[in-house]
């Protein structure tokens, strides 16, 4: 371990990897469970650590769009929430994505109202898929870190400048305290490099207007741009990942494939609970049972052939959906991923597992009966329900 | 439904940006007028209070005294005539130009 | 005092061809104010008429940097571009003198504008908040807003069988605003350009948040002759309708006094958006319309320190 492991939550994780980034600008408002997140970066900000301008605004729709002021005048700004934050800054998170302006939001990932509930599921990002931001999910603290600082570089590039959210799991990952290696300051700095200004607003010899009003003989070439820019991000992502992985040792990909290669069956899932998975795989794998996991990193573009092709020789897999989507058939990464398969590939037997809706606990022995129903599935080829909740009292 | 003379998505600037500040100078809303503001030079005492009230930067001004009223903006709004307080413009039909042409050869 | 052979040497940073209506009191506004800026400007704007009529792509009417994000944030926006503004000028990466100003119709301010310009101005950024208050969301086809005066007609307010227009008075944004103890706060008039370009003047270069709110008559959806913009500003500031007044670092001030207070009929008459409210059968509302003016200006009077 390097002098740099400490133990630290997902919370403080982030805030440092912003304080390491050190932007130009951030505007943010507290809401559970990111409220650490600003504490802690408030009070780098108070001591002086940091040069950030940071606006302490009075809502999430302000904070963003301080943030697209700010991105638009031309510098590097960051911003962080969770649920009810996001849907209130909703529209404005739009505008940032059209506007090209390349924000970096780590979002503490939060169930959304109503009922109020303060703990973790994905219904938050899921509902700003559309939104034309980059999207990224993270396993754990180390991930929050590493997410957070790559993040910058993926909006950054000259030819992504999108917006980038980062993601991690509320309380589990926000608030739990894991062992998290830290880059040296430099090594960031380095990492991150100067912000180059696009079109800032900030330059009077070229005045330029942000935020026109399209008629309909306009606004279709406009989102058809964003369609191909948000799609040509990709392997921009996967350049960032090979550079971070000089630096750190860590590599990153699309998704990380774990004992997926010989599996017979296996798991898609998204964050903390791939963590737990990962448990029940070395398991079930020292049982002898050939199990899998595929855990996407990046959401937004969805990278559609590399996971269809990487699930394509499964017998079975089942994809855990932490959020629904209500009257669709079946959750997002289940929609996502379906459709995907439909395109390239063999198509896997698969189900739909919706779980852990506003911080509803998923354990080991529950992931190991999934496991155990794709094994009879694989063994029937039958399907006895295609979508299922799991955990919920009947 | 598209027309030939806009572009595609590949040639206009992302973001919605539009690059070219002040360009509207070039969509000429002088065709919404019914009535065009005519100014007697003779009785005008250039205390450019039409320049201050005009909602279209229309009234032209050089070195303090009105040059010229920029017929391919102004909106024939009036205000320029109401305010004048030597009552020097007098807004008239603007059916009564039908015939002039610009110096292009284009109506007027 | 602004001399206009001056001001007039200034390049408008609005420029013509914007798709405003003939007689716009809001783009005479904006033409005034940002000639009182001496340094290069960024301005921002709400949705609204202004930001709509002035930025149909591939058009803009802005010929310094300009920036529209949505209806009710145009000063959470301004705040960000200033807060980099700041930032940058910290880190030696600026070393011009800026202005940062934000526009916002009367929806766009008073009503769904109001919580992101109140968090503005509580933070202290230093930049101008203009109000071109004409009295209704006119861009989407004139519905009531918190500014409309009682007894007006709007499509969201009409003159029905049971009920006669708009029943709530204004609300005083401005007095709103001067409790808010910011540096600058100032109620001005198109019709008084001097006066209104001086405030402006002030309002930019007057360290930390300013507001100004300007009357800005709409023939459209008031429902008058769109010659009669001006007539229209002076008329409201004659009646005690739209009084002048600045506060400055908490100290308020009058501007105008007129000799003798023009009723309340006479700012109504002109105007088709009054056209129930003047009928004889509401002769006791035009007493209650007066008497609200009437009570507005003794207490602006005593605050002024006129009485």
């Amino acid at each position: 371990m390097s002098k740099n492991t400490v133990a630290i939550t997902g919370n403080d994780a982030a805030a440092y990897a912003i304080k390491q980034i050190n932007p130009d600008v951030m505007a943010a408002y507290p809401i559970t469970p990111q409220t650490a997140l600003v504490q802690k970066f408030s009070e780098y900000v108070a001591d002086g650590l940091v040069k950030t301008e940071f606006v302490t605004v009075e809502s999430e729709h302000s904070a963003m769009s301080a943030c697209v002021g700010a991105a638009a005048a031309g510098g590097r700004v960051m911003t962080a929430t969770a649920a009810n934050g996001l849907a209130l800054m909703f529209e404005i998170v739009y505008i940032a994505a059209s506007s090209k302006l390349p924000i970096v939001m780590p979002v503490v990932n939060r169930a959304l109202s109503g009922p109020i509930n303060i703990h973790c599921d994905h219904s938050d990002s899921m509902a700003a898929r559309d939104s034309g931001w980059i999207q990224l999910y993270s396993e754990n603290a180390q991930e929050a870190y590493d997410n957070t600082i790559q993040a910058i570089r993926i909006a950054e590039n000259m030819k992504v400048r999108l917006p980038v959210m980062v993601m991690f799991d509320g309380f589990i990952t926000s608030h739990g305290i894991e062992m998290v290696d830290f880059l040296d300051d430099e090594v960031v700095q380095n990492f991150v490099g100067d912000y180059q200004p696009n079109n800032p607003l900030l330059d009077p010899e070229k005045p330029l207007t942000y935020g026109p009003l399209d008629l309909y003989d306009y606004y279709f070439e406009h989102k058809r741009q964003q369609a191909e820019d948000i799609k040509n991000s990709k392997p921009i992502i996967l350049d960032v990942a090979r550079e971070f992985e000089k630096i750190s040792g860590r590599p990153y990909g699309l998704f990380e494939s774990y004992q997926l290669e010989d599996a017979e069956t296996a798991i898609v899932a998204l964050s903390s609970t791939a963590g737990t998975a990962k448990e029940v795989v070395d398991e079930m794998r020292a049982k002898g049972k050939r199990v899998g996991l595929l855990k996407p990193r990046v959401f937004r573009p969805f990278p559609y052939q590399e996971i269809a092709k990487a699930l394509s020789h499964l017998k079975a897999v089942a994809i855990l959906d932490r959020s629904d989507s209500f009257g669709a058939f079946g959750g997002p990464l289940f929609t996502e991923i379906r459709s995907a398969m439909m395109e390239f590939g063999k198509i896997p037997e698969n189900i739909d597992i919706i779980y852990g809706l506003g911080g509803r606990d998923i354990n080991e022995q529950d992931i190991e009966g999934v496991y155990n129903q794709l094994d009879a599935i694989a063994k029937s080829g039958k399907v006895k329900e295609r979508i299922q909740y799991l955990g919920v009292r009947e | 439904m598209t027309t030939n003379k806009q572009k595609g998505w590949k040639e206009i600037p992302k973001g919605g940006l539009i690059l070219e500040a002040g360009n509207s100078e070039k969509y000429e809303t002088g065709s919404w007028r019914s009535l065009r503001p005519v100014r007697d030079e003779k009785k005008c005492t250039n205390c450019l209070i039409c320049w201050v009230y005009c909602p279209d930067s229309s009234i032209i001004v050089k070195d303090g005294k009105i040059k010229e009223i920029d017929y391919d903006h102004c909106k024939g709004c009036g205000i320029c005539a109401a305010e004048c307080p030597v009552n020097a413009i007098t807004m008239v039909d603007e059916s009564e130009f039908r015939n002039e042409k610009t110096e292009k050869g284009g109506k007027k | 005092m602004a001399k206009l052979k001056e001001v007039s040497k200034k390049q408008d940073i609005l420029s013509s061809g914007h798709r405003l209506c003939a007689g716009c009191g809001a783009s005479i506004a904006v033409r005034q104010i940002l000639s009182a800026c001496d340094d290069p400007v960024v301005v921002a704007s709400a949705t609204g008429c202004l930001e709509v009529a002035t930025t149909i792509y591939p058009y803009t009417s802005w010929r310094s940097s300009f920036i529209h994000n949505a209806f009710e944030n145009a000063a959470a926006t301004i705040s960000g571009v200033e807060a980099m503004y700041q930032s940058l000028k910290k880190q030696g990466k600026i070393d011009k003198e800026m202005k940062f100003i934000a526009f916002g119709g009367d929806g766009g301010t008073y009503d769904i504008g109001l919580q992101s310009l109140s968090g503005a101005l509580e933070r202290g950024h230093d930049f101008v908040y203009v109000c071109y208050d004409n009295e209704a969301y006119m861009n989407t086809g004139i519905q009531r807003s918190s500014a409309t005066p009682r007894g007006v007609w709007t499509t969201t307010s009409p003159c029905g069988e049971v009920i006669p227009g708009k029943t709530q008075y204004r609300k005083d944004l401005t007095g709103i605003i001067a409790a808010h103890k910011i540096p600058y706060v100032a109620q001005a008039s198109i019709w008084r350009w001097s006066d209104l370009i001086d405030k402006a003047h002030k309002a930019f270069y007057t360290k930390g948040p300013a507001f100004l709110n300007v009357l800005s008559p709409c023939p459209r959806g008031w429902r008058f002759p769109s010659e009669e913009t001006i007539k229209m500003a002076k008329l409201s500031v004659q009646t005690n309708f739209w009084p002048l007044y600045e506060v400055e670092n908490g100290k308020w001030k009058l501007n105008y006094k007129p000799k003798e207070r023009k009723s309340v009929t006479e700012w109504m008459e002109p105007q088709g958006r009054y056209k129930d409210a003047l009928r004889p059968e509401n002769k006791q509302l035009v007493e209650e319309i007066q008497k609200d003016i009437d009570d507005n200006w003794e207490r602006l009077l005593i605050l002024c320190g006129e009485k």
